[in-house]
């Protein structure tokens, strides 16, 4: 990281400390805005986060290790998350999967050379009723089925 | 501070207590619970474990430990309560209200024997090719429960990969069983924090900071995570085949200096209870294991004090009498886990630490110099070996700082643990030796090098001598018996202010050359404090920061371990509490039996003064093999 990027990061975690307050229990809220703004959490954030709540960049680590929808290394711009849970399997998840994976040209936890798509796996999303279910950045999809995956995919900028 | 302690500790990790009534004759200060049928009064609040305790109820225990806050995560200790459902842990569970407990049923014991075996389903290793083999607290339940076979399998193959990139800490997570005692130690206790549980479910792992290897992250080396680890996940990098070694090369020259803490627990690796002290019978051993000569490490703890206390009479008079600028409070410098933590944490403040090497480094320095040449050896043939209570140890003596002497200072840091293995492996039963002496030009130390292994002990060292220096009276006429009492004991922070009135004596002979009087120390008051446990170096640094009451200190004590040497990192496992108030005891009765008990009076150390160090005290031989520097680490990893 360059001197001026470390220093833009950490005006931005001081102003999210100002914002949140400087408690344990305002550690996720920070999280999740620089997850936003930057797509992952680079480790220099990490510690600077650990100065000013006066905690330890380990347990950050821990904590964003705990959550799939936090990551420290860099993904796609936009990601591509599909439910692998036992209703949404038993409704095609298998053929949604092989649909998108061939579409894509990657495999699940691979991100496309050009960075457009990262593709994962995600545990329940909560339209059992409606699986197989796919999240795309922020918005829910249910009831895909091959052909309507890669007709989403393809509106996807 | 108070509610910053409470920002610190994690939320989950808060102990689960009831505030106990301090009056218990009041209604509802006690409560009466029934365990396995038997009546017994308790103070509200009191866990179910504490109580079974108290009524002479064992129940197997492995994510508690006495220094650590409640987890509650391993459940071998369930207990089924009447009335409740499911089997409650009975160390997270604080007894409100009459009960009825039951500790043996089929369901509890079913319970327990399915955690031991599902322990044992994740846990790599054979019992009889582990050095924990013996001491380790699942094999001995394994053995209280009957285990005689892996009910869910057992891995064959490792699971992760043994780090073994630091010179004091080896992780070996293969055997971890995710008790989370060393993530406790490390952020709770010595709010270092360099390890806690990583990823999620069956993919938990206990690492460090984005995996890195232990040597990457900033670890103190202090090792208070392998006194708690349960298992042999964590143990500290052992040199005796090295020192093995060079014991059976004719052409080496293999000498040993032993620190006062590791003689003060060593028994306890011989099944003799905490708070016997073996040095003489250690002196006996280690000449029949094949040492060519034992040393006293109190030697340059007495040295320490002279070269430590020699500094802060130096910052004292030149920030009083010359109004320059310099760094005061001096912290000392013994504590190898503490220098690191301010180099990482604090690396404004290294100008206060003391520039004085700790007294082993002092030691190896004066080996291959002056004993070397004394002996007439070629220090290339010399091999020191050290004998100390503590993992750090092995770090600070590999630091590329440390070879005023032409030479690696310390070749080996060997803990009180291995130097039991060595000496069990030769055969001899330490309790049973012959007592001896140690071996010259440095023979016998006083008692005030002696207690540097208990917190408090180097500040109660360096006072004995400092009164005497500047009040030109004796020790004894102070303090009764010359025993500070204020600075002993396990209080995390200790303070004491000691007024200097208008009599003073005369400059001693040996810093003559620095000071002409003591007149400006008239009416003065030495502000001193003592810290244990780097999470109590913390609050004080802190509190310095800040401009609070330590800023107007003179001279701080601080120790990383908690209870000091006593209770360092490589000494005997267990450490609890109880075993670290014996230790101190053993170590202050013999401080207490010895006649010598200043280190200003040492005989050798007034001898190598006159001999080898001629220019006193913090001079130009003093500094190059007795000083050294620090190197300013920070808080970031790249």
């Amino acid at each position: 990281m360059l001197v001026l990027e470390k220093n833009a990061m950490t005006d931005e975690i001081e102003r999210l400390v100002d914002k949140f307050g400087k408690n344990r229990s305002s550690l996720l809220p920070i999280l999740q805005e620089i997850q936003k703004n930057h797509k992952h959490i680079p480790d220099y954030a990490q510690q600077e986060i650990a100065r000013l709540l006066d905690i330890h960049p380990v347990e950050i680590y821990s904590v964003i290790s705990f959550y799939s929808f936090l990551n420290t290394k860099p993904k796609g711009r936009n990601i591509v998350r599909l439910c692998q849970t036992i209703t949404c399997d038993l409704a095609g998840k298998k053929a949604v999967a092989n649909a998108i994976e061939r579409e894509l040209g990657i495999k699940f936890g691979e991100t496309t050379k050009d960075n457009k798509f990262t593709l994962e796996y995600v545990n329940c999303l909560g339209m059992c009723d409606q699986g197989p279910a796919l999240l795309i950045n922020e918005r829910v999809y249910p009831q895909v089925n091959p052909e309507k995956a890669v007709q989403i995919l393809s509106e996807v900028k | 501070m108070e509610s910053k302690d409470n920002l610190r500790v994690p939320g989950s990790q808060k102990p689960l207590v009831i505030e106990k009534p301090t009056d218990l004759t009041t209604i509802g200060g006690t409560v009466s619970v029934e365990i396995n049928e038997k009546k017994i009064i308790v103070p509200l609040g009191t866990t179910i474990l504490e109580a079974c305790k108290m009524s002479g109820i064992s129940i197997p225990t492995l994510c508690h430990h006495e220094d650590l806050c409640v987890a509650g995560v391993c459940r071998i200790c369930v207990v089924e309560v009447e009335g409740m459902r499911t089997l409650q842990a009975s160390c997270a569970f604080p007894i409100t209200a009459p009960m009825k407990i039951k500790t043996s049923t089929p369901m509890v014991r079913k319970a327990r024997r399915h955690i031991i075996d599902l322990l044992l389903s994740e846990h790599y290793g054979e019992c009889y090719s582990c050095f924990k083999n013996g001491k380790c607290e699942l094999q001995t339940l394994a053995k209280e429960y009957g285990v005689d076979s892996y009910t869910f399998g057992h891995l064959d193959k490792p699971k992760y990969e043994i780090d073994k990139s630091s010179y004091s800490v080896v992780r070996d997570m293969s055997k971890c069983i995710l008790c989370k005692r060393c993530v406790r130690t490390c952020i709770d206790l010595q709010e270092v924090g360099v390890l806690e549980a990583v990823n999620r479910g069956e993919k938990t792992h206990i690492s460090t900071f984005l995996d890195k290897p232990l040597s990457d992250v900033i670890c103190i080396n202090c090792g208070q995570c392998i006194n708690r680890c349960p298992t042999a996940a964590l143990r500290a990098n052992d040199p005796s085949d090295e020192i093995w070694a060079a014991i059976d090369d004719p052409k080496k020259h293999v000498v040993i200096q032993t620190a006062p803490s590791p003689r003060a627990a060593i028994g306890e690796e011989f099944g003799l209870g905490a708070g016997h002290s073996m040095t003489r019978e250690l002196n006996t051993a280690l000449k029949r294991i094949g040492f060519n000569k034992v040393f006293d490490t109190n030697f340059t703890a007495d040295l320490t004090i002279i070269e430590e206390g020699t500094e802060l009479i130096i910052r004292l008079y030149k920030a009083l009498v010359q109004k320059e600028k310099i760094a005061l409070p001096q912290f000392t410098s013994c504590s190898p886990g503490w220098v690191k933590f301010i180099e990482h944490y604090y690396p404004e403040y290294l100008e206060n630490l003391s520039s004085a090497k700790s007294p082993q480094q002092m030691f190896g320095a004066l080996i291959k110099t002056f004993y070397a040449k004394k002996a007439g050896i070629d220090p290339a043939d010399v091999v020191s070996v050290a004998v100390m209570p503590c993992s750090a140890k092995k770090f600070e003596c590999n630091r590329p700082e440390m070879n005023s002497s032409g030479y690696k200072d310390v070749d080996y840091g060997l803990t009180t643990r291995e130097l039991a293995r060595m000496i069990r492996e030769a055969g001899i039963n330490l309790p049973e030796m012959p007592k001896s002496d140690f071996d010259n030009p440095f023979g016998e130390a006083s008692g005030a090098g002696l207690i540097f292994g208990a917190t408090g002990g180097v500040m109660e060292a360096a006072i004995r001598s400092v009164v005497e220096f500047v009040l030109g009276k004796k020790a004894e006429d102070i303090f009764e018996k010359a025993n500070i009492i204020p600075l002993r004991g396990f209080d995390g922070i200790k303070y004491l202010e000691i007024p200097i009135g208008d009599k003073v004596g005369p400059v001693p002979e040996i810093i003559q050359h620095l000071i002409p009087n003591w007149d400006w120390l008239k009416g003065a008051t030495l502000k001193i404090a003592v810290a244990h446990g780097t999470a109590n170096a913390k609050k004080i640094m802190d509190n310095i920061k800040a401009g609070g009451k330590f800023s107007e200190c003179h001279f701080i004590e601080f120790m990383a371990c908690p209870g000091g040497c006593l209770g360092g990192g490589g000494q005997p496992i267990p450490t609890t509490p109880e075993i670290r108030k014996l230790r101190a005891k053993a170590i202050y009765a013999e401080d207490e039996s010895l006649e010598l008990r200043k280190s200003h009076e040492n005989p050798h150390v007034v001898q190598i003064y006159k001999e080898f160090l001629t220019e006193g005290p913090c001079g130009h031989l003093s500094h190059k093999l007795l000083h050294t520097h620090y190197t300013k680490r920070g808080r970031y990893i790249a």
